[in-house]
């Protein structure tokens, strides 16, 4: 083992406790249309954040907020805090790369790169970044697909482009891409709103797996997957937070009376 | 009971299709009738102009036209390889300037160009794409030719740089919007900075399309005839010197069709051969890589 595996396993086992992320006071805005006001939430390290909410109501922009993709799209803007690590991500000192390199994200449309082969697009953010020798990626890729729970359908499939995989099978793949970086928080944008049933299971138990070494937050359509899955839940409506708490709270006896009409189904 | 039913069957549902189907299906037919006859019509003009330019200039092709200076006016024998050589250096040398500035506005337009700088960059690129060639020729004689002192492959280049360059600039812009949002995204959200995206995810996924819009650049710079006369002024030597001046193909057909000497005419048809087949090539194949361009990135 080199003195730098050493040290990524040491950073790996110790101080999970650190990669707590907390939102204070965001605002975000598309242009003109202000998509989240005054959103405070807190992600628990070794625990699932679940976000629920109608379609439109700013879960994306949440959590793409989180590691700063929000300020990507053109015309947007953020105020607010987010703190990771007790940092604020969006101080002027802080570079929005070292950020997206901490807190890994995977998008609600898996969006493999089409010019590479599995086994590079899983490894694709270490290729890009780093100098590893060719058998170390290999091996990293390998690693990343396992944990991804998609060696065993791609492992005679490593040099087709990403594209010809299935849908739920990008989606690991993409799953396996961010895991592959080694990020210390996981965004999940509806990673199974695609998915057939199995496969949707198999994320979920992805999920409960990431959860013993990351800061998974998960935005989900599905009530009971966030049931399932999540430990914290936070509910929005219209870019605001409606409630948050612990997911068995949430969902048998919420404060807020909107919160119990969109679990029950009575609207949204 | 059985036959009953087919028989209702068979005089209900296909004697309606059927009758609809008869008027539908002469309007079909002369509607298809007359699309070809159009597209048929569209392609007569091209046959004509390759079959004619064939006939006329086949006889001049032999290896004296290919290797040979030209030979004294009156003179049997010699060729133009000095004006193959021209267009070779002063295309190549128009590759060389255009290429890497039209690919970097592109890039600069698709990926960062959200300002007012970018508005230029862009107004600038349509002007140059609208102006007459001989305009763009006069310009570089007067900055260029004047500047140095002498005519030269050089200068024709750099006529030609301002024609195709922002033919490259354009269409690589195009080509790099096309690439889907989400990937520049998912590579930024691994941590890879900007640039890195643009040269490992966005440019490659773009692939052959930017050359495409290098191969019509190409294609529109190499028969080029006004700008090269104001800016390399043609020459009867072969020479690779970039600060001579230089002969080119469309040059030396436009000398030789004005001279009253026969075998000057088909060595000019010879010419006409020459690029046509070039640009054919060239075109046929930025068209063959762009179809199979937009398959993949559907
Ligand atoms: N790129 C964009 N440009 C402008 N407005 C946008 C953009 N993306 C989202 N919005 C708007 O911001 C609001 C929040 O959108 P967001 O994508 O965060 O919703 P969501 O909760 O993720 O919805 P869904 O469940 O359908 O994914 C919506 O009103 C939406 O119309
Ligand atoms: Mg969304």
């Amino acid at each position: 083992m080199s003195g730098v595996e050493a040290v990524r396993q040491e950073a790996l086992t110790d101080d999970l406790g650190s990669r707590r992320i907390e939102v204070h006071d965001l605002n975000a805005w598309f242009g003109s249309l202000q998509a989240l006001r005054d959103v405070a939430v807190v992600a628990e390290p070794q625990a699932v954040t679940s976000i629920i909410g109608p379609s439109g109501c700013g879960k994306s922009t949440l959590i793409r907020c989180i590691n700063r993709m929000h300020e990507e799209v053109l015309g947007a803007r953020v105020s607010g805090k987010v703190l990771f690590d007790g940092q604020d991500i969006y101080a002027p000192d802080v570079d929005p790369v070292e950020v997206r390199r901490r807190i890994g994200m995977v998008f609600q449309r898996a969006n493999p790169f089409p010019t590479m082969s599995v086994l590079d697009n899983a490894v694709a953010g270490l290729k890009m970044v780093g100098r590893l020798s060719r058998g170390e990626l290999r091996r990293r890729s390998e690693q990343a697909l396992r944990q991804a729970g998609l060696w065993d359908e791609v492992k005679d499939r490593l040099d087709e482009p990403g594209g010809k995989l299935s849908g739920g099978q990008q989606q690991r793949l993409c799953i396996a891409r961010a895991l592959a970086v080694e990020p210390e928080v996981l965004l999940m944008d509806e990673p199974a709103s695609a998915l057939d049933p199995a496969s949707t299971l198999r994320i979920e138990e992805l999920i409960q797996d990431l959860k013993t070494q990351f800061t998974v937050v998960l935005v989900t359509h599905n009530m009971q997957q966030a049931a399932r899955v999540a430990d914290w839940t936070l509910f929005m409506l219209y870019g605001q937070v409606v409630e948050f708490g612990p997911t068995r709270k949430i969902f048998t006896s919420p404060d807020d009376k909107r919160t119990e009409d969109y679990i029950t189904g009575r609207f949204g | 009971m059985s036959g009953a039913a087919v028989a209702t069957a068979g005089a209900r549902a296909p004697g309606l299709s059927r009758s609809m189907s008869r008027s539908r299906r002469v309007k079909d037919r002369a509607f298809r009738a007359s699309l070809w006859a159009c597209g048929f019509l569209a392609l007569l003009p091209l046959a004509f102009i390759v079959w004619y330019v064939l006939v006329k200039g086949v006889s001049a092709l032999n290896l004296d036209f290919f290797t040979k200076e030209p030979a004294a006016p009156g003179e049997p024998g010699g060729g133009i390889v000095q004006s193959f050589v021209g267009t070779a250096l002063i295309v190549g040398m128009a590759i060389g300037m255009a290429v890497p500035l039209g690919m970097l506005a592109a890039i600069y337009l698709s990926e960062y160009g959200r300002g007012r700088l970018a508005s230029a960059v862009r107004f600038v690129a349509e002007i140059l794409l609208s102006t007459p060639s001989i305009v763009a020729g006069a310009f570089i004689w007067a900055v260029v030719v004047v500047a140095m002192g002498t005519f030269s492959a050089l200068a024709g280049a750099i006529a030609l740089t301002v024609l195709m360059w922002p033919i490259i600039t354009r269409a690589t812009e195009e080509i790099l919007r096309l690439v889907p949002q989400e990937l520049r995204e998912g590579a930024l959200a691994l941590g890879v900075p900007r640039w890195k995206t643009i040269a490992r995810v966005v440019i490659p996924t773009a692939g052959s399309g930017i050359f495409t819009a290098i191969m019509l650049a190409v294609a529109r710079g190499m028969g080029e005839t006004a700008p090269i006369l104001l800016t390399a002024l043609g020459q009867d030597f072969l020479t690779t010197n970039p600060v001579a001046p230089a002969d080119a193909v469309p040059l030396r057909i436009y000398n030789y069709a004005r001279t009253p000497v026969l075998s000057q005419h088909a060595i000019a048809w010879g010419g006409a051969i020459v690029l046509l087949a070039a640009v054919l090539v060239l075109s046929i194949t930025a068209r063959f890589l762009a179809n199979r361009q937009q398959r993949r990135i559907r």
